[in-house]
């Protein structure tokens, strides 16, 4: 069957800097309400330019499997149970700063491409004026041994991976640190997945 | 489990680069080192899921959200949203946002000299239907100046915003209007090298779905990645 050529993905555009008007009435920062099981996480941030400026005008979307390792979404198959009310979606907005947090539930292991199970990792879309298309990257645990055995952490130079990998936090042991540092000195670790 | 098939990849030049000089804000967020191509694996073949529960049923006109009528001209603005394959995508949702007709956002960020309308916020959203349909109400929004470079202007557009079946299939991007003298000028919309690409980001002017003594109908069809055949990607 012949493949339509006007039917090719329409061409991204950025989501500019006014995109609360349209995007915050589904802000959700606290993705797991006291009913959903798993070890509580909080994960807060900076997103940064080149020049390590906070980013005023930014936009993240979160998606991860419940702490069973199972993704709310009809074609995850697994034999895991779903929680009715955990969605594994997130999306919040940076601050003056470029700060920018969210509470939730460190997801399972899911299974990768090569037949092993991935370690824990949350995917995220990054968005902000000046980015003509979204960022994808991906959180991972500090202190998991299932990190080295990883298949998309196998694909990143070692030197790059630690910019993939949360950091514990001194105030207190459910708080997590990781920001994305769009260019320059640790520049984040972005994946191409397509669009 | 069995591998679930991934999604196609843009042909080249059909989406835009990360950096894009004469968008001057993308030149210190754009990332200098190459993205790591990854492989779909179940995290990026599923995305979030929202059902009508979710949704306003409301939101879809946004002539209506206050006591009067907002200023400016009434338009329709509907079409489908469908894979690479031309199959609809159903019951996904779709977030649009815009200026008001003067060209005024209802944001504290936007301080250009034209009056904002109380009548008029400028958001809205709706789940596509069965066979991928969507269709809001709005008026035409108005060009704005900005400062990308000396007597910049935005063409007339609507931010749009499309989930689609998986979190690899996310899409948002920018509905122009057909005629638009500010099209050739505006970095954000060239910022495409493939012309074709670009100007399918250009709604169409329909006389169909053009509402008689209401509401002229733009067409804006939103194309989402199409799936591959089989797990194992070219």
């Amino acid at each position: 069957m012949g493949h339509n050529m006007s039917w090719q993905a329409s061409t991204s555009q950025t989501v500019g800097p006014f995109f609360h008007l349209g995007l915050a009435w589904l802000f959700v920062d606290d993705l797991a309400g006291p009913e959903v099981s798993g070890q509580r996480v909080e994960i807060a941030g900076k997103l940064l330019d080149a020049d390590g400026v906070g980013v005023p005008d930014g936009l993240l979307e979160i998606w991860q499997a419940n702490s069973h390792g199972k993704y709310a979404h009809p074609e995850d198959a697994q034999d895991k149970s779903t929680e009715p009310s955990f969605r594994g979606y997130g999306r919040v907005a940076t601050a003056e700063d470029g700060a920018f947090r969210f509470k939730t539930v460190k997801p399972g292991r899911v299974p990768g491409p090569d037949g092993k199970l991935q370690a824990a990792h949350i995917v995220v879309s990054v968005f902000a004026r000046g980015l003509l298309r979204r960022l994808v990257t991906r959180i991972y645990f500090p202190d998991d041994p299932a990190n080295a055995e990883d298949y998309a952490l196998g694909l990143v130079d070692s030197a790059r991976r630690h910019t993939l990998i949360a950091q514990k936090s001194a105030e207190r042991a459910s708080l997590l640190e990781w920001s994305i540092r769009l260019q320059g000195a640790n520049e984040t670790v972005f994946f191409d997945i397509g669009v | 489990m069995a591998d679930l098939p991934g999604y196609r990849r843009p042909a080249p030049g059909t989406q835009p680069p990360h950096l894009h000089p004469p968008y001057v804000s993308s030149v210190k967020r754009a990332p200098s080192q190459p993205l790591i191509h990854l492989p779909h694996t179940l995290s990026e073949v599923t995305g979030p899921v929202f059902d009508a529960s979710v949704v306003d049923v409301k939101a879809c006109d946004l002539t209506r959200q206050h006591s009067g009528e907002p200023l400016g001209e009434r338009i329709v603005v509907s079409g489908r949203v469908l894979d690479e394959d031309g199959r609809p995508v159903p019951h996904t949702l779709v977030e649009v946002w815009q200026a008001n007709a003067a060209g005024r956002y209802r944001h504290k960020a936007d301080q250009h000299d034209a009056p904002l309308d109380p009548n008029f916020t400028g958001c809205g959203h709706t789940l596509s239907d069965a066979a991928g349909h969507y269709r809001f109400v709005t008026i035409r929004p108005g060009a704005y100046p900005w400062k990308n470079h000396y007597n910049a202007w935005r063409p007339a557009h609507i931010h749009v915003s499309v989930f689609g079946p998986a979190f690899a299939t996310r899409l948002v991007t920018q509905m122009y209007f057909p005629g638009d003298p500010l099209l050739p000028l505006d970095p954000i919309f060239n910022c495409t090298a493939d012309e074709q690409a670009r100007n399918r980001l250009i709604s169409l002017f329909d006389l169909a779905t053009t509402v008689p003594e209401q509401a002229l109908g733009y067409r804006f069809d939103i194309i989402l990645s199409g799936r591959l055949a089989t797990p194992w990607e070219k």
